[in-house]
């Protein structure tokens, strides 16, 4: 298979698909009839080029391109250009933008960034679902705003009301790819994608209903003019995404400190985080837990740096309890002092605690992950899972959540391959 | 009041005055509803004025408003809008700056109208095919209003401060500004299609766009707070080099500072001073604790340390420049240094800078074989090692940067608890101390 449609599911794949084929339709169905208005729809295309050249990519490894959303829901919605009517169809609509996500893309591909296939066709089918929801109706709202006694209030219901449905519409997909993809439940999905999408699908929206109507007046200098709100909009997402990578970098990159000091095994801290986080999926947290339930698993070890020799190998689940609970509450000393991370600091300070204490969730979870770590190490034999799996069963309900254990047991039977003889 | 100095009070009173003039002798504008419009939609801009921040300077788009008055009511709305300023809600701003705010925006919107005015520009809600005539009379008037709000301002704080104005980013500022500019373009020129829902279809975006900045800006602060407290902990094992890494990475930003760093530079050298130390922990403590002359094998693991910590940071990706940093900043200027033996240009600028500051920091902290040195002395040291072993460009640097600004290392209060705490027996930084090895064992 081609390396970049490797790792896709089956979902993904559909999508890409339609989108390839609704891309191809759109180009030849305009082929066929012509290209009507061919300089606004170029002006409009080169701007979604632009979008896509400059697409940014938000936490949660999610591909967005807002400048180039908002020229394609502009060049939907466009009713007239200084008083010209314009009737490009809903076909048309569709073959600018694949033209201009092409053209956008192409510098990316040609220093080996690729786009993500399903983002891509995740967009495009976004904007021609509005263009064949809008474009039927152009005509009838261009006579209301050009009638003897003109108003745009109806056109503008309109534009808003259709936005909203698509919005809502492109929410529901994204949460579907997303809960295949990393085995989270749908209703949690639903509402991650909504908290990320929410203030980007303001800025767009406003941004593209604002191009429709400005075209009004000011014809092809609005696409220059009303860049710029959604450049500064770029700008501040941009700077933000970064953040957030670099300090999810920064912190994986750091709790290896201990590793490099022997402390604890070499991947241990990376190990647990990663199968604290399935498991945190399994259990149905959103995104914003996941975070913290990620930091204070990877820094669950901090407290052995401030122990004056090295517990060997580290495997605290076989240390002495006391010994345990220091380097939980040394750690938590330790992330409280950035002032920020205080519930990751409380997180890593209960990581020992049995359930009749009653510690967070995440906790609890960071308890089990550890325990796991310390008996497998990095192996991903079936049977020395299952035995560990056996030998922290015989903690449950005393040391372990039951529920999390569940949930560790189906992670693990995932991520364990079955022997093949 | 009374805490400004007499000149800033003259200039007050001044500005106060010739904004009253100014609106007394207006006539009252017709268009009270877009008035009432406009002054509210600059009375909300100007009540969250954080957008951009370049150094200490607050950006707002209120003046966007202003500039959508100038268009759609003239001179004396642009005058009347800018003066609620004065009304902003931002709680624990003092009367004064209200006032002078007010006064000055009026002065602003007065002078802008007047240009447009000049320039050809018909105040009034223009005409939906009028669009291209608005463009350069506006253009005019913004260019009048953005310098003149930036001088009148500047000149306040220069008097009321009587310090040094400072004028580092104030091109980004400047085009910021004139960039936020065409918004009141936007809400003028859409106001005969969709009226007030113009100004609101202009400011989301904006909106989003602040609310995504302060979010930068908190987690930009979470990140710093964070790496510092990780690198500390990888010093609470060593008493005494507690707090090395932030005075570090304080250091080594001065120098950045006086070469003339861009701001991306100054941020990575400010992380990698932080983080030059972090691959320290792969050295066994019993070989910083031991006395005496370290065998060529202990001499070895402390060699290690910078590609250890080079290690660990490599996953960070927007490090780049810090890398180098990193790894050789326990490099020589005559190349007798660890781990590669560079000499000279050969070795990265980042590392040439955290060398030199890595080297201060250690002479005038306490140690456990010496007390702390005097700043003096210990810039006195670095002279003399500048050629040998640092480079003294970086060392000349370093002290223009001490002469301007005293050395004020950060005070830290250690909470954590002192179970860890040891006492190494010797620095592996420290310049007049090197760390003897025995040679042919």
């Amino acid at each position: 298979m081609n390396p970049t449609l490797r790792g896709l599911d089956s979902g993904q794949l559909l999508l890409i698909a339609a989108a390839g084929l609704l891309a191809v339709a759109g180009v030849a169905h305009t082929a066929a009839v012509g290209l009507v208005q061919p300089e606004v729809a170029i002006g409009f295309g080169a701007l979604i080029a632009v979008g896509e050249l400059a697409r940014l990519t938000m936490p949660g490894n999610r591909e967005v391109a807002p400048i180039g959303a908002a020229a394609a829901l502009g060049y939907t919605l466009l009713l007239d250009m200084s008083d010209e009517p314009l009737t490009h169809d809903a076909f048309q609509v569709v073959a600018v933008i694949s033209a201009g996500m092409i053209a956008g893309a192409l510098p990316h591909l040609a220093v080996g960034r690729p786009p993500r296939l399903d983002a891509v066709a995740r967009r495009l089918l976004v904007g021609a679902m509005l263009a064949f929801a809008f474009r039927p109706l152009a005509d009838t709202l261009y006579a209301t705003t050009h009638s003897l006694d003109p108003t745009w209030w109806p056109a503008l219901g309109v534009m808003v009301v259709l936005i909203a449905v698509t919005l809502l519409a492109d929410v529901l997909v994204a949460a579907a790819l997303r809960a295949e993809q990393v085995r989270t439940a749908f209703r949690v999905a639903v509402r991650d994608e909504i908290n990320m999408a929410f203030p980007l699908g303001a800025a767009v929206a406003a941004s593209g209903v604002l191009l429709a109507l400005a075209a009004h007046s000011m014809d092809m200098v609005a696409l220059l003019v009303f860049a710029a709100p959604l450049l500064v909009t770029q700008v501040a997402f941009r700077k933000y995404a970064g953040i957030r990578a670099t300090y999810l970098q920064t912190v994986r990159a750091l709790s290896r400190v201990t590793e490099v000091g022997g402390y604890v095994e070499p991947g241990h801290s990376r190990r647990v985080s990663k199968l604290a986080v399935a498991v945190g999926r399994e259990l149905g947290m959103a995104e914003p837990e996941l975070l913290d339930l990620e930091y204070a698993a990877l820094m669950h070890d901090i407290g052995q740096l401030s122990l004056r020799d090295p517990i060997p190998s580290g495997a605290t689940v076989l240390t002495d309890p006391q010994q345990a609970r220091r380097i939980a509450e040394l750690g938590a000393a330790v992330i409280k002092q950035t002032g920020v991370l205080d519930w990751v600091a409380e997180l890593v300070r209960r990581q020992c605690d049995s359930v009749a204490e009653d510690p967070p969730l995440s906790s609890r979870v960071i308890k089990a992950c550890n325990a796991y770590d310390d008996l497998v190490g990095g192996s991903t034999d079936r049977d020395r899972a299952h035995a560990a799996l056996e030998r922290i069963r015989l903690g449950v309900g005393t040391d372990y959540d039951p529920a999390v254990i569940e949930a560790l047991a189906r992670v693990v039977d995932r991520l364990t391959p079955l022997h093949r003889l | 009041m009374r805490e400004l100095p007499w000149p800033a009070r003259v200039y007050l009173v001044a500005v106060l005055t010739a904004a009253t003039v100014l609106i007394a002798r207006s006539d009252v504008p017709a268009a009270w509803d877009v008035l009432l419009v406009l002054g509210l939609l600059f009375l909300v801009c100007e009540s969250m004025p954080t957008l951009l921040n370049v150094e200490q300077f607050a950006v707002s788009v209120s003046f966007s408003a202003s500039l959508a008055a100038v268009v759609l009511v003239g001179a004396e709305g642009a005058a009347l809008v800018g003066l609620t300023a004065v009304f902003s809600v931002r709680p624990g701003l003092p009367l004064v700056k209200r006032l002078f705010n007010g006064a000055q925006f009026a002065v602003c919107g007065y002078a802008a109208g007047w240009v447009y005015e000049q320039f050809g520009g018909v105040s009034g809600v223009p005409e939906v095919d009028e669009f291209d005539r608005l463009i350069g009379p506006y253009a005019a008037a913004t260019a009048v209003f953005v310098p003149l709000n930036i001088l009148l301002t500047l000149t306040m704080v220069k008097l009321a401060t009587r310090g040094e104005v400072p004028l580092r980013g104030m091109g980004q500022f400047l085009l910021s500004y004139l960039g936020y500019g065409t918004f009141g373009l936007l809400v003028a020129g859409l106001w005969a299609t969709v009226q007030s829902i113009s100004a609101v279809l202009v400011l989301l975006p904006l909106f989003v766009a602040r609310w995504a900045f302060g979010q930068y800006h908190a987690q930009q602060r979470s990140y710093d707070a964070t790496i510092a407290a990780l690198c500390q902990a990888v010093e609470t094992k060593d008493y005494y080099t507690r707090g090395h890494c932030t005075r570090v990475s304080l250091a080594s930003t001065m120098i950045a500072q006086e070469i003339g760093m861009g701001a991306e530079r100054l941020r990575a050298i400010r992380y990698a001073g932080m983080l030059h130390d972090v691959g320290k922990l792969g050295v066994p403590t019993k070989v910083l604790q031991k006395d005496g002359p370290l065998t060529e094998e202990e001499f070895a693991a402390i060699q290690l340390h910078p590609m250890r910590g080079l290690e660990i940071v490599r996953g960070i990706d927007f490090l780049d420049e810090a890398f180098e940093g990193i790894m050789h900043h326990h490099e020589r200027h005559d190349g007798k240094g660890y781990p590669m033996g560079l000499a000279g240009s050969e070795i990265p600028e980042f590392a040439r800078i955290i060398a030199v500051a890595d080297a201060f920091d250690s002479m005038t902290s306490v140690r456990s074989y010496r007390g702390a040195r005097p700043v003096a002395e210990a810039v006195e040291e670095l002279r003399k090692c500048a050629g040998t072993h640092f480079d003294p460009a970086m060392v000349d640097a370093f002290v223009r940067a001490l002469e301007r600004r005293p050395w004020q290392p950060p005070s830290r209060v250690v909470t954590v608890p002192d179970e860890a705490t040891e006492t190494a027996a010797k620095d592996h930084d420290d310049p007049t101390m090197p760390i003897e090895v025995l040679s042919g064992g």
